[in-house]
């Protein structure tokens, strides 16, 4: 219980959270699509035409924010996991149970346009750059968590195993950030830092970071979703709420 | 009666270990036929032209070593798990890790230490020569223990598992990926004549990280493998 007299532990019960994960998602889709859009729109209309790479350049938009959120996700997947081994906590699990196929698909969005964007401008579709190679390990990393967690009929040790196997595979992360300044590669460095001035006109900028908050309402909507499905699914009968019948657990995917 | 100091406790699990592996000599010997057989694959479909040879040596003796420390993984805990001593260890008062530690260092002497000694051998079949093959060993030498360390984390997560072999392969070969980079890297550097001395430290540091936390997180997988 906290001063403010709000209990913010309620909505890491499954039986609270439903509901208004239920409540929330239709705005974070709708906030998603329309940020998506303008983001777009900004990426492909407003901002200038790349002068040596020309308009090939535009991809950067959707591969950017896509690789960066690749490595968000995990780091949270891997929060998750781990706060739930600490605290022995099962809804935590369930969230980083319910991020692991978003974080998946953005690993895979990211090497495929980025290779959509290293045909025309570097000339391959593929280099075994380290950049390259670290993402690729992140999404086996992903597709490893998953089949451990979907090869374990226990539950408790599905999600305890896999949680294990995520924290271990933190350590990727930062190589993945760092290879580009730490290896002498052909993936450019970092043209967008916190701490210095952005080295690319101010539309692009604006444009990556429109896309890249799309890509986190997206993600936030995915996830919940799945979170409904994931709380369907464990909890057969639950006891609150209305009986998971099967057209809510249509509703929920 | 005494409880046995940790160094104690540690070299029982070692030498247990090792004795068991002395019964049974034949799975030893298996992993390193399988090495050498591997090995000879590789010039008779690539062809014998030495200087071909030569640049895919450390590639194809790399994952070789990979690919003998995976297969020889399920012999890390499997036995243990099935007659019940594993549940034993977990009730002995010194830290799990650091018995760990003991189960990982006798696999690696009975999988990796075998193809340390035998690579400057292959090595010779490969046409590599002097410096570089004293390099391939060393890098062996210094990456095959991280392999052993890595795979025990794998090898304690799928434990009793079906289908946990082909598992244990897709969750571990992504980590290796990086001893292998910098092993080869080294013995491909010093054939370029670049000196290897940065791939060599770099895999020093990989056996020093995993060192530290591998056998941590294999002893929490052991836990809730067992639980």
């Amino acid at each position: 219980m906290s001063a403010t007299g709000i209990n913010w532990f309620k909505y890491s019960s499954p039986q609270a959270l439903y509901p208004l994960a239920g409540r929330m998602i239709p705005w974070f889709a709708a906030v998603a699509v329309g940020l998506v859009a303008v983001g777009l729109y900004v990426g492909f209309f407003v901002a200038p035409t790349d002068v040596t790479q020309g308009d090939a350049y535009r991809i950067i938009f959707v591969h950017v924010p896509a690789a960066w959120m690749s490595m968000f996700l995990y780091v949270i997947m891997a929060i998750w996991a781990g706060i739930g081994l600490g605290l022995n906590a099962r809804p935590s699990f369930m969230m980083a149970q319910a991020i692991a196929p978003t974080g998946a698909m953005f690993t895979f969005l990211a090497l495929f346009t980025g290779s959509m964007w290293g045909k025309p401008t570097w000339g391959a579709w593929w280099v075994w750059d380290a950049r390259l190679t670290s993402e690729l390990i992140l999404l086996f990393q992903y597709i490893g968590i998953i089949l451990l967690r979907s090869s374990i009929d226990d539950l408790r040790r599905a999600d305890r195993a896999s949680a294990v196997l995520a924290l271990v595979g933190v350590i990727n992360v930062p190589i993945i950030y760092f290879s580009v300044r730490w290896w002498n590669t052909l993936h450019q460095g970092a043209s967008v830092t916190i701490t210095a001035a952005p080295t690319m006109a101010g539309s692009m900028v604006t444009a990556m970071l429109i896309m890249m908050v799309g890509f986190w309402m997206y993600s936030f909507a995915v996830t919940l979703a799945r979170m409904r499905c994931v709380i369907v699914e464990r909890e057969r009968q639950p006891s609150w709420g209305k009986p998971a019948s099967i057209p809510d657990v249509a509703e929920a995917r | 009666m005494s409880q046995p100091s940790l160094s104690e406790a540690l070299r029982g699990v070692v030498r247990r270990d090792l004795l068991l592996a002395m019964r049974h000599r034949s799975d030893v010997a298996m992993s390193v036929f399988f090495v050498v057989i591997v090995a000879s694959l590789f010039p008779l479909g690539v062809g014998p032209e030495p200087a071909v040879l030569r640049t895919i040596a450390s590639g194809v003796l790399w994952v070789t070593a990979l690919l003998a420390c995976l297969l020889s993984l399920g012999r890390l805990f499997t036995a243990d798990y099935l007659d019940g001593v594993l549940e034993q260890t977990l009730l002995i008062p010194q830290p799990l890790a650091v018995l760990v530690v003991g189960k990982v260092f006798s696999h690696w002497v009975i999988s990796g230490l075998p193809v340390v000694l035998l690579s400057p051998l292959l090595g010779l079949q490969f046409g590599l020569g002097g410096d570089s093959l004293g390099v391939l060993t060393l890098s062996l030498l210094l990456g095959t223990p991280t392999l052993s360390m890595i795979g025990a984390i794998g090898a304690a997560l799928t434990l009793g598992l079906r289908g946990s072999g082909l598992l244990v392969a897709l969750l571990v070969l992504p980590l290796f990926i990086p001893v292998l980079i910098f092993g080869a890297g080294a013995v491909s550097n010093s054939l370029a004549g670049i000196g290897s001395e940065a791939s060599l430290s770099l895999l020093g540091a990989c056996f020093l990280l995993s060192l530290a936390f591998a056998p941590w997180a294999t002893a929490v997988a052991l836990r809730i493998a067992l639980e």
